[in-house]
């Protein structure tokens, strides 16, 4: 499965929760798939989902699903050891680990060879890792919002994109029906 | 009082219960003054972009934040000032220390420094500037202009503010 076709299944679970999406076309993915005033989509800044996500659960209650890439990931490594030493338990980070720079053209990442974002994960602190196939996500994310603990997710999954359009709602727009549904 | 427990008395007064941190020798007290603080919460962060994710997100969840940091991060932090604070009108009060000016004894720190104001300038960054002690009165003021217009607000602290380097 590529990302996309994750996307489309995951998201009856994710529109129920606040989503923050990483840049580029998982952002365009999800808006198209299902746009949500509880999504915050990335128009530009790689690298950070995880970390606004983190500071977003730890300043409210709500579960907080962060959708991000391995590229991203590898980009902000230290987030890694910050989310692990700051537990939210409403926290989870579903890393979409294609093995690549996706929305830039498919250009390979470390991940897809030698190095295990999940080997990083629990390295770094981080208690509560699951490693998954694209198919299981729906059921492993359902369980991780069950388990009341935070999460790390590495769903391997294949390289692609869906050509959907790009996002032109404006950013304050964005950023403030986020913050209504936060205080929803 | 020492100054660094003045300025962090007046940090939990603007409500700000945020805050991150990547240490500077001459921030030192600052930051034991932010851990010490039941009102705060301390999160050091390993890179200042990715404390300024953090920031962003915690001010989406309700929270005031603040980034505490050394000049030497301008560099490191524009695309995410420019691409996530300001793009998105978020505030963000940035505490820093202004390395490289006088009574600087690393001579490497100046040459950030050099660039430090023209940096900010640059992206129209509203920068206050502590060169005695009396200047870091302002602070409350700053700090809730930086909550009334949404945009980061550099404080920049030079070692004249901060009393020299000690034994350097
Ligand atoms: C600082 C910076 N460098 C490069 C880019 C270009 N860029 C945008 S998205 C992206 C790929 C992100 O890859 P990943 O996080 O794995 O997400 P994927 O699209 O694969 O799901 C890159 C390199 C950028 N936006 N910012
Ligand atoms: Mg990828």
């Amino acid at each position: 499965m590529i990302r996309s076709e994750i996307l489309k299944e995951i998201a009856p679970i994710l529109r129920d929760q606040l989503v923050v999406c990483n840049i580029g076309i998982p952002s365009q993915e999800l808006h198209a798939i299902d746009d949500q005033p509880s999504n915050f989509y990335m128009l530009g800044t790689m690298g950070l989902a995880s970390s606004i996500g983190l500071g977003l659960a730890l300043a409210q209650p709500k579960p907080v699903v962060v959708i991000d890439g391995d590229g991203s990931i590898l980009t902000n490594m230290g987030t890694l050891p910050t989310i692990a030493n700051n537990v939210a338990n409403n926290y989870i980070l579903m890393i979409i680990d294609n093995g690549s720079y996706g929305s830039t053209g498919d250009q390979p990442t470390y991940t897809g060879k030698k190095t295990s974002l999940a080997k990083v994960a629990e390295a770094c602190g981080c208690e509560r890792v699951v490693e998954c196939k694209d198919v299981d996500t729906g059921a492993v994310l359902q369980d991780a919002l069950d388990s009341g603990e935070m999460t790390i997710m590495v769903v391997k999954c294949d390289s692609g994109n869906a050509k959907m359009p790009v996002i032109t709602m404006d950013p304050v727009v964005i950023r403030d029906r986020f913050m209504k549904a936060v205080q929803a | 009082m020492s100054i660094s427990s003045k300025i962090v008395d007046d940090v939990v007064a603007a409500g700000i219960a945020f805050v991150t941190t990547v240490p500077c020798k001459q921030l030192a007290g600052v930051i034991d003054e932010v851990e010490a603080r039941p009102e705060i919460y301390h999160i050091p962060s390993n890179k200042e972009d990715e404390g300024m994710g953090l920031c962003a997100g915690a001010f989406m969840g309700g929270k005031k934040p603040m980034i505490i940091m050394q000049n030497t991060a301008i560099g490191v932090t524009i695309n995410t000032l420019a691409t996530l604070t300001q793009f998105y009108r978020m505030p963000l009060p940035m505490l820093i220390s202004y390395r490289g000016e006088l009574r600087e004894p690393v001579a490497c720190q100046v040459e950030m420094a050099v660039h430090t104001k023209a940096l900010l300038n640059q992206l129209l960054i509203p920068t206050f500037h502590f060169h005695k002690e009396a200047d870091a009165e302002e602070l409350p003021e700053i700090l809730s202009y930086t909550f009334m217009c949404n945009k980061p607000v550099a404080i920049l602290t030079d070692a004249s503010f901060w009393g020299g380097y000690g034994d350097q």
